[in-house]
C-alpha cells in the first residue's frame, strides 16, 4: 500500500454496468515523507469517507477490487483507509544500522 | 518476499475491515547490503517489528489472506518475518 491523498472526484454516468454506486476519487501518490509521487490516479473509494485533501493508504491491482463490496469490479486503484498519522522513527541515517550488540 | 526497514508506523482508524486492529508498519525497501532503494511499503506486521529493524515483506494477495485467514480482501503486503542477518555468497 502507499499514501496518496485525494485531490479531485471523478463522475462517470456512462461506465461498464459493474461499477455502479463505485465512487471515483482523483488521488496523487505521496512519498512517505508525503511529497507528489508520481501521476494522480482515479481510485474507487473502498472506505466511502475519503473527502477532498484527506490523507489516505491505496492499494493497486486485484486487491483494489476486493476492497469493494462486490469484489468482482473492474477496478485496479481503491482507498482502503484513512491515515490519522504517519509516525516516522528518527532513525539518524542509513548508515548507522540497528545491529543488537553493536559496539 | 522483499528485504525491508522498518521506518515507522501509519495510524488509521478507519480501513477497510482486514486492517481494523492491525498494525501498519511504513518499511523501506531495501537491497540485501542493506542500502534504501527509494521504495517504501505499508505492510501488515504479524511479527511484532520494531522501528528500525530489518524485516521480510510478502506483497502478493493471496499469501496475505492466508496469513490474514480471509477469502476475500484487499490486502498484499505484509511483515512476515524478522531479518537476524544476511549473509551473501
Amino acid at each position: 500500500m502507499q499514501l496518496a491523498r485525494v485531490i479531485g472526484t471523478v463522475v462517470a454516468t456512462e461506465k461498464t454496468p459493474n461499477l455502479e454506486g463505485v465512487k471515483f476519487l482523483i488521488v496523487q501518490p505521496l512519498t512517505k515523507d508525503l511529497e507528489p509521487n508520481g501521476r494522480p490516479v482515479v481510485a474507487a473509494d473502498g472506505v466511502a469517507m475519503a473527502g477532498p485533501d484527506e490523507l489516505v493508504y491505496i492499494v493497486g491491482s486485484r486487491e483494489a477490487a476486493q476492497a469493494m463490496p462486490e469484489p468482482f469490479v473492474p477496478v485496479d486503484h481503491a482507498i482502503v483507509g484513512i491515515v490519522d498519522e504517519v509516525a516516522l522513527a528518527r532513525v539518524a541515517s542509513s548508515e548507522s544500522r540497528v545491529e543488537e550488540g553493536a559496539q | 518476499m522483499k528485504i525491508a526497514r522498518v521506518a515507522g508506523t501509519v495510524v488509521s482508524t478507519i480501513s477497510a475491515p482486514v486492517f481494523d486492529g492491525q498494525r501498519l508498519l511504513l518499511c523501506d525497501y531495501v537491497d540485501p547490503s542493506g542500502e534504501p532503494t527509494g521504495d517504501y511499503v505499508i505492510a501488515v506486521d504479524v511479527v511484532d517489528a520494531g522501528a528500525g529493524e530489518t524485516v521480510l515483506i510478502l506483497d502478493e494477495g493471496n499469501g496475505a489472506r492466508q496469513i490474514m485467514e480471509m477469502k476475500v480482501a484487499p490486502i498484499r503486503a505484509v511483515v512476515v518475518g524478522v531479518v537476524d542477518e544476511v549473509e551473501m555468497a
